[in-house]
Formats: C-alpha cells, sequence, structure tokens
C-alpha cells in the first residue's frame, strides 16, 4: 500500500508534522522510498518541504552553503565547486545523482555516504530548523536526530587541498570498498601544517581518521614523510564486512589507498 | 486512503488521474495511465528498467513520487517513435542487437537519449558512464553501447 506524501511550503511547518510517529522526511527518495518499496513497516508516511532555500547553492567569498534538497549532479555541474564535482560524482550513477540530495547523504549509513566523506573532511557545519552543529557531531548522533537538515555549510579548500578517492570493483559507477577525502595545509617548507581525513566505510559511518592526522603533522608528503600515518590509519576503525568487501579487506587497504591519495 | 490529484505532461500529453499518495511515479504510469514502457525490475533503483526523463532529466520512477512530479514534464520510450517511424535510437538497438528480452531496453533508451541530448557526439567513455545505472542480463552491454554510439553517428550525419 501506497504511504501518504505530506508536502508544505515551509520547513517550519514540515518538521512540526515530522514529530509523528513513522513519518520520515522524503528526500532525494533514493533510500527511503526504496526502504518503503522493501515493505519498511517503521515507516507510516513521507513528510517533505518545498521550501525554495533547501534546493539553492550560495557561495560567497570563499563560505559554501549548500541547501539539503541540492542534489549530487547540481553539486557536480556547478562552476565554483570544480573542486566537489569528483566527490559528488562517486554517488550512484547518472539518474541517482539526479535524485541524491546533500541532505539524505548525511543519513546514508556504510557502505552510502560518499559525499558525506567529503562533507567530513571539510569539517562542515549542518544546519537544522533546530540550530547548528559540527558535522562530526551531527553524524554521531543522526539516528536521534529528528530535526530537518536545511544546509551544510564549509570553507572551499584552498586549490589543490582537497581530495577525494571512492574505491569500488564495479567501474564506473559501483557500491565503496571504502572512501578517502583529506584536506591538507602545508607550511612554507612544504610539511604538513594541518591535515584532515575522513574515511567512508571503516565503521558504520564516515569517521575521522584522527591518528593518522596527527602523525602527518610537520611531515612532507613523500613515502618516508607518510610511513608514521600510514601505520597508524587503522586507528579507531571498525568496519563492516558486506557484500563488497570484508572488514578484514578493507582494513589491509586502507593504509595502501590512503599512501596513493596523499602522495598523488 | 484519500485520493490525491496529479498532473503532468506525458510526452506531451497532458495527463490528469487521482492516485493514492505516495504512489511510484512507475506505478502510476503503468498501471494507471497505462504506459507500460517504464518496467519495474527491482523497485530499488539498481536495475534501471524504470528510467524515464523527468524536465529533462533522467530518473527512476520507482523511487520517485507522482505528486512529486506535479506540473512536470515527462518522457518514455512509448513517446519516441513518431507517426509510426522508429526513434534513430530504437533503430539503432534493433539494428546493432542491443535488445534481446527487451525488459531493460526502454530504461537504456531513456539513459541514452539524455546523453545524446547534452552530448550528441559522445565518447565510448561518455556511453558507458550514461549507461552505468542500467543492468542488461542478456547482451552483455557491448551491442547497447555500439548502438548509442552508431545512433549518435547517424544523427551527426543527418544533421551535416
Ligand atoms: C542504486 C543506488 C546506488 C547508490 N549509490 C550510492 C553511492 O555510490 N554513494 C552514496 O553515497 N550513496 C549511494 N546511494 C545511496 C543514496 O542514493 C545517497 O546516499 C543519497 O544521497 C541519499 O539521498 P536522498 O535524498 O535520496 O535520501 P532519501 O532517501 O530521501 O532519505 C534518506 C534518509 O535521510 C532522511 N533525510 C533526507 N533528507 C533529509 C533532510 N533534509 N532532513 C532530515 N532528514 C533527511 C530521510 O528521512 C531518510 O531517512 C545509492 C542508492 C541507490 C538506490
Ligand atoms: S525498477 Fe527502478 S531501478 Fe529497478
Ligand atoms: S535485453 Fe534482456 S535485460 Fe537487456
Amino acid at each position: 500500500m501506497a504511504l501518504a506524501l505530506q508536502t508544505f511550503a515551509t520547513v517550519k511547518d514540515a518538521g512540526a508534522a515530522l514529530k509523528a510517529a513513522g513519518a520520515r522526511y522524503l528526500g532525494g527518495g533514493t533510500l527511503v522510498v526504496r526502504a518503503a518499496n522493501e515493505g519498511d513497516v517503521s515507516i507510516s508516511g513521507f513528510i517533505r518541504s518545498t521550501e525554495p532555500a533547501l534546493s539553492i547553492i550560495r557561495i560567497s567569498g570563499g563560505e559554501v552553503r549548500i541547501g539539503a534538497s541540492v542534489t549530487m549532479a547540481a553539486v557536480a555541474r556547478h562552476p565554483d565547486l570544480a573542486t566537489l564535482a569528483h566527490a559528488a560524482r562517486a554517488v550512484g550513477g547518472p539518474a541517482i545523482r539526479n535524485m541524491a540530495s546533500v541532505g539524505g547523504n548525511l543519513f546514508a549509513p556504510t557502505p552510502y555516504g560518499d559525499f558525506t566523506v567529503a562533507l567530513l573532511a571539510l569539517d562542515a557545519t549542518v544546519s537544522t530548523d533546530d540550530g547548528e552543529l559540527p558535522i562530526e557531531t551531527f553524524l554521531a548522533k543522526r539516528e536521534s536526530n529528528h530535526a530537518i537538515v536545511t544546509a551544510v555549510g564549509f570553507t572551499l579548500p584552498k586549490e589543490g587541498g582537497f581530495r577525494f578517492l571512492k574505491v569500488s570493483r564495479v567501474k564506473p559507477k559501483g557500491i565503496s570498498v571504502l572512501s578517502i577525502a583529506t584536506v591538507l595545509e602545508h607550511a612554507p617548507d612544504g610539511t604538513v601544517s594541518s591535515a584532515r581525513i575522513a574515511l567512508g566505510c571503516m565503521a558504520d559511518r564516515p569517521i575521522r581518521a584522527r591518528a593518522a592526522e596527527k602523525a602527518l603533522i610537520g611531515r612532507e608528503l613523500t613515502s618516508e614523510g607518510i610511513a608514521p600515518a600510514l601505520a597508524v590509519a587503522r586507528d579507531g576503525t571498525s568496519p563492516r564486512t558486506d557484500p563488497i568487501a570484508s572488514a578484514w579487506y578493507r582494513n589491509e587497504v586502507l593504509p595502501v589507498h590512503l599512501g596513493r591519495l596523499l602522495l598523488a | 486512503m484519500a485520493k490525491v490529484p496529479v498532473q503532468f505532461t506525458l510526452n506531451g500529453a497532458e495527463k490528469a488521474e487521482f492516485i493514492d499518495s505516495g504512489t511510484t511515479l512507475l506505478h502510476a504510469l503503468r498501471d494507471k495511465i497505462g504506459d507500460t514502457s517504464p518496467k519495474g525490475g527491482c523497485h530499488q533503483g539498481t536495475c534501471g528498467a524504470c528510467s524515464v526523463i523527468i524536465d529533462g532529466e533522467l530518473r527512476l520512477s520507482c523511487l520517485t513520487l507522482a505528486e512529486t512530479c506535479n506540473g512536470a514534464t515527462i518522457a518514455t520510450t512509448t513517446g519516441l517513435a513518431e507517426g509510426g517511424v522508429l526513434h534513430p535510437l530504437q533503430c539503432a538497438f534493433l539494428d546493432a542487437f542491443a535488445t534481446q528480452c527487451g525488459f531493460c531496453t526502454p530504461g537504456m533508451i531513456m539513459a541514452a537519449k539524455v546523453l545524446l541530448d547534452q552530448t550528441p557526439n559522445p565518447s565510448r567513455e561518455d556511453v558507458v558512464e550514461a549507461l552505468s545505472g542500467n543492468i542488461c542480463r542478456c547482451t552483455g552491454y557491448e551491442p547497447i553501447i555500439q548502438a548509442v554510439l552508431s545512433a549518435a553517428r547517424s544523427n551527426s550525419q543527418n544533421a551535416a
């Protein structure tokens, strides 16, 4: 049986309706309609808001704000977000990218959430109808979050400062074995002065590789320079075994791919 | 359950229906409107057999709720032939033996149509990328890729 959809002009009204038991927010629907089609009985109906701000990308003075309903395709084709196009294109095939929203990706369970890995490395802020949260805090509590995400915001990294890699077995569109995003800054002598490394598929949601980040500071991006970071890349990871890869395999290949990304 | 109205343009014709709220576009097209060209393969977003073009963009009708398409312009494979003359993509699929059981074909053709509308002279990589969300269990893909490239070539020859 079809589950009723309620559409609201404002996020505020949609937020009030979302308090009903079993009500689920509808983004692009690639996960939530899929779950309903599969017979997920925890869903009692869909709520969405058509507030225009949800679909807008705003960039000024290097600060980016992407509305929660903006699709991966819209991010990928935005001329001022070329740095992120690769990460947005990593999500699904063309039809999925025309539907998959930035807001929905924040809730996508492993092995999905590739774009969120990029947002985590960018240290984005998640805006909801209930206030703003750093993305790491948001991700830690996302199941208990019943607010509507309205946008994500971040500072555009310096030219060449952002790197992203998705490893999948099926090309060009495959589900992640793992994904990695890094945002690095360098001191005048070329050594790393700040590092953020985010990992996808290395836990039940995207996580930061804190030990590897710390081990990169003051180091050069050479094989010897990054060796200590690679040695601790698995600290704090708890990958899952799924049909794409075993937990063992993910742990084995993580340092290899992180190394390639850092030396690229 | 209360019925809700939906209204959109399908292959150039105005359509208005009352549907159960939350009905997928695939269900509305096939079972209410009678356009059975989009196929329900997986209802999971995985196979691409239900692909349609909504306002110029490829979408999966199995994961799209029909009500979200109010006012939209939708194209399916049903609308491609004009006056009994097949679309160049349809001809190319037949000529290249790119359709066997035919279940994936309407989705493949819509994905290919969006590609050729935006990129009239695609590379092989462009074609592979454009079809990457569509699964075919019969052909092994190569004849489909060749059909799309051949349709692009015949389009550009006709335009020249
Ligand atoms: C075939 C296929 C391939 C895929 N491949 C990939 C892939 O390669 N990489 C990847 O990362 N993902 C992939 N996905 C998963 C999914 O498409 C993406 O993660 C997408 O970004 C989810 O967004 P959505 O708008 O479709 O979410 P929805 O399905 O609309 O929602 C997902 C969840 O988030 C909640 N939600 C959505 N928006 C909001 C909001 N604004 N506020 C509060 N809650 C919200 C919903 O209630 C729901 O619980 C794939 C899915 C399919 C079907
Ligand atoms: S039926 Fe929609 S993708 Fe398979
Ligand atoms: S022709 Fe049979 S699935 Fe493609």
